[in-house]
């Protein structure tokens, strides 16, 4: 068959997109585990990791530019390029939302906090897991895994009001450590955002399997808690 | 975004009904319906024998001159079937214009390249005047006003075609066919040519064969993807927008075809 270079090419992408999916489940992991037992090293390992994540981002842009100028892809290979620029981007994004709940750990230091552990733990085993399986139905253009993984998204939502409500109650409890308390809002937030982009990488995979662009729904209704 | 489809008020320019082409026993074309929209561009592509160029012919009556060459179905241009008898394939051919892959001026000057079908016409206007108008349309003029009486063939490749064109333009067709207007041109003066194709547009309907998809791609309306079915018969496969054929396909035979993986 024509084409082996091209597509040959584009898997070696595909592979550095996975590899940069593994690298910010890692970081989002590692952010959760470093609140958890305030681990202010392995928040700065995650920094330094996050600077990884950025040069892999452009690498792969980089790739993906050049294979579009010169194999000027169409049809499903060119909608598969411009939904790997896509999906590159919000990886991109996500390990911000990891790097900012590390921020978070160094911030606190040893200070006195509440933090839900529980529900923030749950929430980052969700959202990775949602990530992982919607990379994988993203490589393999799997339209109906890409429309039911969004789905999932109400579970981290409604942990997110769960430990919302507790980060809410410490601070009229111990209204003198509203600093410390407010960070942990912005580590559920993080999560719930990190998982609502994972309904962005599903748009994406329906995209390049159908070339139908559209929003899947559930996801962005809980922000109003925010 | 999509060029609108055709409606009523938007009428056809010709349009190709239940059309089989036949040399000898052989079939070369069989069951098009394909509808050309006024003033746009549409691209006809496949790949080699599938019929595209014997369509294209038919549009003007070109296949005429093939021995043994038999039609069926319809050509309708001006609600009229060109293969009707009373029908003067000429007239045709002066109304429904035809650019070939090599350029071919007579080997005559460049103001008698195109002076020549309005003399043939009978015209009796200001011969300079339409020769300059013809050569500013075809993009030719700044180039060659100082050289009118120079012979045509001392013109480069890309230079000699946009002559063919205006020769084609001096008689005042509608439809303009094009059979691989640029696959002897270079990169730059086959980008002059899509050019000049998007500024005729507005006044001509332009119909074009080519081998390159990224020229279909880049410089026409619509497109239509042809193919070779099990006979060796040509057949339409798809036929929308190009925008659409070329990032949306419907049929999977278009989708092999457009990302190379055909054959």
């Amino acid at each position: 068959m024509p084409r082996d270079t091209l597509i040959r090419q584009i898997n070696q992408i595909q592979d550095e997109i996975l590899i940069l999916g593994s690298m910010v489940e890692q970081a989002t992991l590692s952010a959760v585990q470093a609140l958890k037992n305030r681990d202010t090293q392995l928040a700065h390992d995650i920094f330094e990791q996050d600077q990884v994540i950025n040069e892999k981002r452009f690498a792969i842009e980089n790739a993906i530019i050049t294979l579009m100028a010169t194999q000027q892809p169409m049809a499903r290979d060119l909608r598969g390029m411009t939904a790997m620029l896509e999906v590159n981007t919000e990886l991109e994004r996500m390990g911000d939302y990891a790097k900012g709940i590390a921020k978070v750990v160094t911030r606190l230091g040893e200070g006195e906090v509440v933090i839900p552990i529980q529900e923030i733990e749950k929430m980052a085993e969700i959202a990775v897991s949602m990530l992982h399986r919607a990379l994988g139905a993203f490589i393999s253009e799997n339209s109906s895994q890409a429309l039911a993984i969004p789905k999932e998204d109400d579970q981290v939502d409604e942990l997110f009001n769960q430990a919302y409500r507790k980060i809410i109650e410490a601070m009229i409890a111990n209204p003198n450590l509203i600093d410390h308390t407010n960070l942990m809002l912005w580590v559920i937030h993080n999560l719930e955002r990190l998982a609502d982009r994972v309904t962005n990488i599903c748009e994406r995979t329906v995209f390049s399997a159908t070339g139908e662009l559209f929003e899947i729904d559930g996801m962005d209704e809980d922000d109003a808690n925010v | 975004m999509d060029v609108q489809p055709m409606n009523e008020n938007n009428h056809y320019a010709i349009e190709a009904r239940n059309l089989n082409i036949y040399y000898g026993n052989f079939q070369a074309v069989r069951d098009v319906n394909l509808t050309i929209q006024r003033n746009k561009i549409t691209a006809i592509i496949g790949p080699s024998g599938c019929g595209k160029s014997t369509v294209l012919r038919a549009f003007n009556r070109m296949n005429d001159f093939i021995l043994n060459s038999r039609v069926e179905g319809e050509i309708l241009y001006h609600d009229k079937n060109i293969y009707d008898p009373d029908v003067d394939a000429v007239q045709i051919r002066r109304m429904i214009g035809m650019v070939f892959q090599k350029p071919n001026p007579f080997p005559k000057s460049i103001y008698e390249n195109v002076a020549w079908g309005a003399r043939i016409n009978g015209y009796r206007g200001n011969m300079d005047e339409l020769v300059e108008e013809t050569l500013r349309s075809a993009a030719l003029w700044d180039e060659v006003k100082d050289d009118l009486k120079k012979s045509a063939l001392a013109l480069s490749g890309g230079q000699q075609q946009r002559l063919c064109i205006a020769r084609a333009l001096a008689v005042k067709p509608e439809i303009i066919l094009m059979d691989e207007p640029c696959s002897a041109l270079d990169p730059i003066a086959t980008l002059k040519i899509e050019d000049l194709m998007r500024e005729l547009s507005h006044n001509y309907t332009i119909i074009i064969v080519t081998h390159n998809m990224q020229q279909a791609a880049r410089a026409s309306d619509f497109t239509a993807f042809f193919t070779m079915a099990e006979d060796r018969a040509g057949i339409m496969v798809e036929f929308g927008s190009t925008n659409q054929i070329f990032t949306r396909p419907r049929d999977q035979r278009t989708e092999d075809y457009i990302t190379g993986r055909f054959g």
